[in-house]
This record gives structure tokens, C-alpha cells and sequence, in this order.
């Protein structure tokens, strides 16, 4: 599913004086197949664009009822958001939000937090009681909870019947995310997926994003402050500062510009700074910031200089 | 969610903002009593132009003070229909039973009416106009007599004040959890009233544990700091000034007024 954004815009409390203008004029295209990262400074509005892309933030025009709001006079008023994902227009009140929240799932930063229930395997199994009509079959339930379980890699004979109350940071955070993907949405969408872990804890989540993107999953969004994440794993990221969308661009040709980068207050990967180490020296090299493709390109440069 | 009229801090610098909340504390209580001493048409019309001029002076938008009234809008009309109907009095327009609407009857519950927005308009102005902090540091300042027979007032203004504080931590919580809830396709909207319930189990489950896990957390870093020692200072003195001494001659001004009103014109009817 391709996703669509023009001219979003949105604004938190607005007239009234807490107002904050968390998106400003947002345009960009996500395409189908894409494992797309976005970054950018603490409040820049990361978190308020990737909760646009379900519906839990909708626009004005998919609302009953629309407050209207006078344009300025003398000012042209701004130009119509668009929102859509796959076939389903965000921006018309007929939508079935439900359906689209099927199919495009959606990890929260701290997702452990939203666990409720006794049982690991009924929390997972809670969104795929909600989106299936009528019963669920129980057989089939427990597959697919086994299945999201093992892709979180948790076995189920071990943890199914546990309170997921008991367990450590790390499986809760697993559990959590077995709970969104049990219903194996199309898009994934992650509000910093790996934030508190340790790095091996990182590295898993990594793996587990890039197995299921191989398979049915088609498109991952995912929030990051790691930058190193982005470089080695992002096809494109999108930057934002303060609500605006700075660029997007695939990390080869985002940290070739480191300057502007740390001007919005960001880190550049380690690959990027060892780079600019090497440049200084007076050594250049060419490569776009994955690890591998460093070393590939520091080795060649070492096998034709010598 | 987050526009609860009621108890919300209207960040403006007026007058009124101003003024030590200790004094708008005992001013908010002078007016009570004012508005109960008025036996007449003429006091109240008095407390309300003092009012008048109080929400003037505090440049809120007059949308903000109707919002006050609209909470309190089920009592009011409550209080109307049934002093309406309930109230006896000589000039009788109509009655069936005990139920009669009279002349002393339709005076009788405007008076009450206009008594109520009055004071709801007067409570929520010193709520929109002194942030919690000031609100219980004045409530605990104006306490201090009770720390002579040993009542925690400090405590007591400690608890008032982190519960004021978690107030929109806890919604914003509550919107976060309801949101990761519905991203996996709960439903809060529809369905019979005890799948209604029921479907809130999965956000009341989540929020009181990290309810409790903030309070916890909030303990041990106040412990950490030291809470519990000796004598605490206040980061903000309060201090009387220029302004307090004036709404507080408004004040004993308006007491005075009412007060001789009721005993030159009477009561109403
Ligand atoms: N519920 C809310 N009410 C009011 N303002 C909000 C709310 N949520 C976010 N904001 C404000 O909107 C702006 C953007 O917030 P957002 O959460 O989208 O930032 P972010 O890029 O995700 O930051 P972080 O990296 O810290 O998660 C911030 O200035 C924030 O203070
Ligand atoms: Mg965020």
C-alpha cells in the first residue's frame, strides 16, 4: 500500500494559549515495499505524523462534525490535506477506520505499558478478537498467536500461559509487539521500537522487523533516534524539525551531509563520522553508511593503494 | 478531552492574576458570605456588578466564564423547576395539587438562580486565574493556625498539590493507552452498555499500574532529595501588595454593602 501525505498540518489544543504546531505542511510519499525511517530532534512532531497514518489522529474533514474555521482575510487558505493509504482516503468520513487499523498496524513508544490482560496469550490475542467478525475460530487463534510469539522470538509453550505482569523489560516489549503483528498488517508502523533496550535487544527487534518485511509485511515505518539503525536498515528517512519536513532521502545521501544534520541537533552514524575522520587525513571514501559497504569500500581503497 | 472547564489555569497577567492567592482565597469567601447576606434584589445586583468587574479586570474571554456556568447548568435548572414549583406564595397563577406557580414563587427562584451563577462564576475565576501551585500554597499558608493542634498542613497541601499535578499527566496516559488499544481495534463507541464497560478494562488495567508505578517512582525521587527533613522554604513568597490592599477594601466594601441593603430595603417579596 502506498502511502500518500500532502499539506498536513495539526495542532495540539489549538486556540487556546497551549496551542502547539506539532505538523506544519507535511508532504511526502511513502512507497509500497519501503522500510522508511523517520527521524528528527525530541518534539519535532515524529510521533504526531506515524499516529496520523492509522486514523487515531484524523483529519478535520473525516470528523462528523467539522468546526469551521474562518480563513484570514487577504490570506488564501491553506491548500486541502491529503491522506491516503492504499485505497483508503483519510480524509473522507466514510472510511472504515477499523478495517484500516487492520491493516496498518501500529507500535506505540513504550508499548509494554499498553498490556492489560491475564495472560500473555490472551493480550496477544486481543486485537485479532477485535478485527475478526463474529467468534474467532480458537484454533486458528492460538496458530497465530503461537506464530507472533515465535516471530517476537518467545516460545509459547514456555510464556503463553504466564501473566505478561511477570516477565522482564525486554519480553513485555516483545509480547507487545507480538500483539500488533499478530493480525499481520501490511504496513507496520513503529514509534521507536528499540528505545530502553539493550543493544542486543536492539539488534533482535532489527532482525524480527526485517524477517517479517520479507514476508507479508510490505512497508515499515519506523521512528528512530539511532541513526545507525536508520543507516542500516532505512531504504529512505524523512526529517523533521520543529512540525516541518526538513528532506527525504535515502541515508546514502542523507549523511553525506553531516553539517546540516547536527544543525537540527541530530547525531550522524558512526560510519558517517568515520568518514569525515578519514577525509580529514585525507582519505575519501565513498559508501553509503552501512557497515558492510564501509568496509567493503575502506578495503578496496587499501587494495588499490597498495 | 483535555478542555475540562472546570479548575483550569487560564494563563493571562491581569489584575486579577495578580493578586495573592491567600487574598483571592478569603475574597472568593467574603463573596460567598456577601452573596448569602444579600436578601434582595438590590445586594445581589450589587455583588454582581462587583463581579462584573472582577471578570473584567481578569481579561478572561467571556466565553471562558459561560463554560463555568454551562458545567453547572443541570443544578441551576434543577433549583428553578423545583423552587417553581414548590414555593407558595399569595399571588397564585396557577396550581394542581400541591405544585403552584406564584408571583413570590418566580422571584424566589431567579433570586436563587442568580445566586448559584454567581457563584459558580466566582469559584472558577479563582480557579482560572491562580495556578494550582499558588492555590495550595495560599490554602496551606491560610491553615497555618491549624499546625498549632498538630494538623499536618504541610501533608495535606503536599497531597493537594501532586494530585492537582497528576491530573493531566493522567489524562494524557489515558489518551496514550487508549490510542495503543485502539491501533489494535478496540472499541469504545458501540456495542450494548456492559461490552461498553468491559471494553475499558483494557485502558483501566494499564493506567492504574503506571498510576501506581508513578507514585512510586515520584516517593523514591522525593526521598532522594531529601523530603522529610527539617523546615522547607518556599521557592515563591507570597507577598501582599498595592493590588491586594485594593480588592480587599473591595471586599469589606461590598460585606458593608449588602449588609446595609438587607437592613434598609429588607427582604425580597
Ligand atoms: N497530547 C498533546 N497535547 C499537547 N501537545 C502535544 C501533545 N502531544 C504532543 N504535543 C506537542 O507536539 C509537539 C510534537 O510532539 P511529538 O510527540 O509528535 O514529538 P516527537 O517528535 O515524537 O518527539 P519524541 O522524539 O520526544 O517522541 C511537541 O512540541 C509536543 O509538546
Ligand atoms: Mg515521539
Amino acid at each position: 500500500m502506498r502511502i500518500v501525505v500532502e499539506h498536513l498540518s495539526y495542532t495540539y489544543q489549538p486556540r487556546t494559549p497551549f496551542a502547539v504546531k506539532a505538523l506544519d505542511d507535511v508532504t511526502l510519499t511513502i512507497e509500497e515495499g519501503e522500510f522508511f525511517g523517520v527521524i528528527g530532534h525530541t518534539g519535532s512532531g515524529k510521533s504526531t505524523f506515524v499516529q496520523h497514518l492509522n486514523g487515531l489522529i484524523r483529519l478535520p474533514s473525516s470528523l462528523k462534525r467539522q468546526k469551521k474555521i474562518k480563513p484570514k482575510k487577504g490570506c488564501l487558505p491553506p491548500p486541502p490535506p491529503v491522506l491516503k493509504v492504499g485505497d483508503f482516503d483519510l480524509g473522507d468520513k466514510k472510511t472504515d477506520f477499523r478495517a484500516l487499523r487492520k491493516s496498518v498496524g501500529m507500535v506505540f513508544q513504550y508499548p509494554e505499558y499498553q498490556l492489560f490482560a491475564e495472560t500473555v496469550k490472551e493480550d496477544v490475542a486481543f486485537g485479532l478478537k477485535n478485527f475478526s467478525e463474529g467468534k474467532p475460530d480458537p484454533r486458528q487463534t492460538e496458530e497465530a498467536v503461537r506464530e507472533a510469539l515465535s516471530i517476537v522470538g518467545l516460545d509459547y509453550d514456555e510464556i503463553a500461559d504466564k501473566s505478561p505482569f511477570d516477565l522482564s523489560g525486554g519480553q513485555k516489549r516483545r509480547v507487545a509487539i507480538a500483539g500488533v503483528i499478530v493480525t499481520r498488517p501490511e504496513v507496520l508502523v513503529l514509534d521507536e521500537p528499540a528505545a530502553g533496550l539493550d543493544p542486543l535487544g536492539k539488534r533482535e527487534i532489527m532482525q524480527l522487523l526485517h524477517r517479517i518485511h520479507g514476508s507479508w509485511c510490505k512497508t515499515i515505518v519506523i521512528v528512530s533516534h539511532d541513526m545507525d539503525e536508520i543507516a542500516e536498515n532505512c531504504t529512505r528517512a524523512a526529517v523533521f524539525s520543529e512540525g516541518k519536513l526538513v528532506c527525504v532521502l535515502p541515508p546514502s545521501e542523507l549523511f553525506r551531509d553531516a553539517g546540516r544534520l547536527t544543525d537540527l541537533g541530530l547525531d550522524i552514524p558512526l560510519t558517517a563520522k568515520l568518514v569525515l575522520a578519514l577525509r580529514e587525513r585525507g582519505v575519501e571514501i565513498d559508501c553509503n553508511f552501512r557497515t558492510e559497504d564501509f568496509v567493503a569500500a575502506v578495503l578496496a581503497r587499501k587494495g588499490g593503494a597498495s | 478531552m483535555k478542555d475540562v472547564a472546570f479548575g483550569q489555569y487560564y494563563p493571562a497577567d491581569s489584575f486579577v492574576h495578580r493578586l495573592d492567592p491567600r487574598l483571592k482565597i478569603l475574597f472568593l469567601i467574603a463573596y460567598i458570605v456577601a452573596i448569602f447576606v444579600a436578601s434582595n434584589f438590590y445586594g445581589l445586583a450589587l455583588c454582581a456588578a462587583v463581579l462584573i468587574l472582577a471578570v473584567a479586570l481578569s481579561r478572561l474571554p467571556v466565553g471562558k466564564v459561560f463554560r463555568a456556568v454551562r458545567g453547572a447548568l443541570i443544578l441551576v435548572i434543577f433549583t428553578a423547576v423545583i423552587n417553581l414549583l414548590f414555593h407558595s406564595g399569595k399571588t397564585v397563577y396557577w396550581s394542581c395539587g400541591i405544585l403552584c406557580i406564584s408571583k413570590e414563587g418566580i422571584l424566589f427562584s431567579a433570586y436563587l438562580v442568580i445566586r448559584l451563577v454567581l457563584l459558580v462564576i466566582c469559584s472558577s475565576l479563582l480557579t482560572y486565574t491562580t495556578t494550582p501551585v499558588a492555590l495550595t500554597d495560599g490554602i496551606e499558608s491560610l491553615l497555618t493556625p491549624l499546625k498549632w493542634i498538630r494538623f499536618p498542613v504541610h501533608a495535606l497541601a503536599l497531597i493537594m498539590s501532586i494530585a492537582l499535578r497528576m491530573i493531566p499527566t493522567l489524562m494524557e496516559e489515558t489518551e496514550r493507552i487508549k490510542n495503543a488499544q485502539k491501533a489494535r481495534g478496540a472499541n469504545f463507541e458501540s456495542g450494548n452498555p456492559l461490552r461498553r464497560v468491559k471494553a475499558f478494562i483494557p485502558i483501566l488495567v494499564p493506567l492504574l499500574l503506571s498510576a501506581f508505578r508513578r507514585a512510586d517512582e515520584l516517593g523514591d525521587a522525593m526521598e532522594a532529595r531529601c523530603y522529610g527533613g527539617k523546615k522547607r522554604v518556599k521557592y515563591k513568597k507570597l507577598r501582599f501588595s498595592w493590588r491586594d490592599l485594593l480588592a480587599a477594601i473591595l471586599a469589606a466594601a461590598l460585606i458593608a454593602g449588602v449588609v446595609l441593603l438587607r437592613v434598609y430595603l429588607g427582604e425580597i417579596v
